[in-house]
């Protein structure tokens, strides 16, 4: 960890709250993300690591607490000042969110011609590149909708990186893809932070991929940071709450 | 929960909903003036309302003017005063049928579509995604349509209210033997182009209603394919109801610079 200490914040969360509905999903959870580290953020289904992420590209507004991004208060920012924090950022949604109305070559144009790209030519270059990344090769003209799940996550991915941003947000990368592609997705985010230095974080449940790409990894429970540390720090962990999480224990007898 | 509460409550709940399309629409207008107007969401937009409703609005127009004629016929026809058919069917066709029916018409077929398509790309993450790629939904969304709308609603407007003309035309003449000569006469002696601003001006007005409503709907839909369903019919009835409601107050305020008759 002490690696980490000269290196500049990329993400500092402080004390974040937010209620959904009147329950409070985040209850003053902080974390630190530092330039350059793949930080693989753990927790419950429905414990609000979504929603934490939601916070920091500004989909979302905090209760209380503060969210600086490349030492810079996002969580003040009106709508229209977020958009260059957010052309430098890239996200993941779970189930990739991509546009139905356009195919998939101008799904994953869209980044570089809403950024003022016009050279058709050069963008066709990008996209064929962005495609071949995640493995979609030649898929340019197929509808979102004649996807697979994973397929349509590589793409959405393909689209987050297209516009080569410093730091990148992952809403679960490999759930409900076979294991061989989700390892290559590992493998991806992995090959993205060595290459060049993309800052990741990771939202998941897979505990295997945790391991293979985290610098750090956190646990939300209850709304808070429950545990901070290495993968080796989580596996040594006897901590019973940590255990649980990473050995899948219920507790409950069939 | 006491009448006066519940009048209280939906009080204050319809005074915010006029809130929130009042802020959709500076926001609107902001972004025009900021320049993210995108020329080709436009061009597809005008096609989408535009040229895609003329069939509705055309089939609308035409059988209005035929059956409005037709009734006018029957009562005019005891007075004697069959060629008062043509001016009355003009004058209401601009004045009140054409933007009025055109717009119901364009509520129905458009303000659905819009509802249900934003409720959709909501609903799936869509709106999320554009906002997260550092694109305003609203620049994205909402100004190409506001500004085919703009385009495209009078067109519409005054395509419905001509072919309604035309169709009572052929009618009454052609079918209800009143005089050509003294029908076309009669109808340009009392129709101004007073008529025709307003009909332009209503449309225009019920065209922006539409595209606020609709697209305020199906930016706020919720709770999956229900709400989307629930967005798409309420920005239908209430972008209709609406219309109707400004079209009075319209009426009466365009009829202090635009008075009826000669």
């Amino acid at each position: 960890m002490s690696q980490h200490f000269h290196r500049k914040e990329t993400i500092a969360v402080d004390s974040l709250v937010q209620t959904i509905g009147g329950q409070e999903i985040l209850r003053g959870f902080s974390l630190k993300v530092y330039e350059g580290e793949t930080l693989v953020l753990l927790g419950r289904s429905g414990g609000g690591k979504s929603v934490f992420l939601r916070h920091l590209i500004g989909l979302m507004k905090p209760v209380a607490g503060t969210i600086s991004y490349e030492g810079k208060d996002i969580a003040v920012l009106e709508e229209r000042e977020l958009a260059p924090v957010r052309r430098s950022m890239g996200i993941l949604f779970q189930n990739g969110a991509l546009f139905d109305s356009m195919n998939v070559g101008d799904n994953v144009a869209f980044p570089l011609r809403e950024h003022g790209e016009t050279d058709e030519k050069l963008i066709a270059d990008k996209v064929r590149k962005a495609l071949a990344m995640v493995d979609l090769s030649g898929q340019e003209h197929k509808m979102p909708v004649n996807l697979s799940g994973g397929m349509r996550k590589r793409v959405a991915l393909a689209r987050a990186l297209i516009s080569e941003p410093r730091c990148m947000l992952y809403d679960e990368p490999t759930a409900g893809l076979d294991p061989i592609v989700a390892d290559s997705i590992d493998v991806l985010i992995r090959r993205l932070q060595r290459r060049l230095g993309v800052t990741s974080i990771v939202v998941t449940h897979d505990m295997k991929s945790a391991f293979a790409i985290a610098d750090h990894i956190a646990l939300l429970h209850q709304g808070m940071c429950y545990f901070y540390g290495t993968c080796d720090q989580l596996r040594e962990s006897t901590d019973p709450v940590i255990r649980d999480f990473v050995e899948g224990r219920s507790h409950e007898v069939p | 929960m006491s009448p006066a509460r519940t009048a209280g409550h939906w009080l204050i709940s319809f005074t915010r909903y006029l809130g929130d399309l009042t802020l959709l629409a500076a926001e609107t207008l902001r972004g025009i003036f900021h320049g993210q107007v995108r020329m080709r969401l436009i061009v597809q937009q005008i096609y989408e309302i535009g040229y895609r409703s003329q069939l509705v609005v055309l089939i609308t127009g035409a059988f209005t003017g035929a059956v409005f004629a037709t009734q006018t016929f029957f009562q005019f026809h005891r007075l004697q005063m069959d060629t008062a058919v043509g001016p009355v069917v003009s004058v209401s066709m601009f004045r009140e049928l054409g933007p009025v029916l055109c717009g119901l018409m364009v509520a129905g077929r458009v303000g659905a579509a819009m509802s249900a398509e934003l409720g959709t790309m909501k609903v799936t993450e869509q709106i999320d995604a554009l906002r997260a790629l550092g694109v305003h939904p609203i620049d994205y969304l909402v100004i190409p349509r506001f500004i085919a709308m703009l385009i495209s609603m009078p067109l519409l407007t005054m395509e419905c209210i001509a072919i309604g003309i035309v169709a009572a035309y052929l009618v009454a003449t052609q079918v209800l033997g009143v005089s050509e000569v003294y029908y076309l006469d009669n109808m340009l002696y009392f129709t101004g182009s007073r008529d025709v601003a307003m009909g332009l001006i209503k449309g225009m007005v019920f065209g922006i209603l539409i595209v606020f409503v609709s697209c305020h709907q199906g930016l706020n839909a919720r709770e999956g394919a229900v709400g989307v369903g629930r967005a798409t019919t309420e920005a239908v009835v209430v972008g209709s109801l609406f219309l109707l409601v400004v079209n009075f107050f319209l009426t009466m305020t365009l009829n202090i610079f635009f008075p009826a008759g000669k």
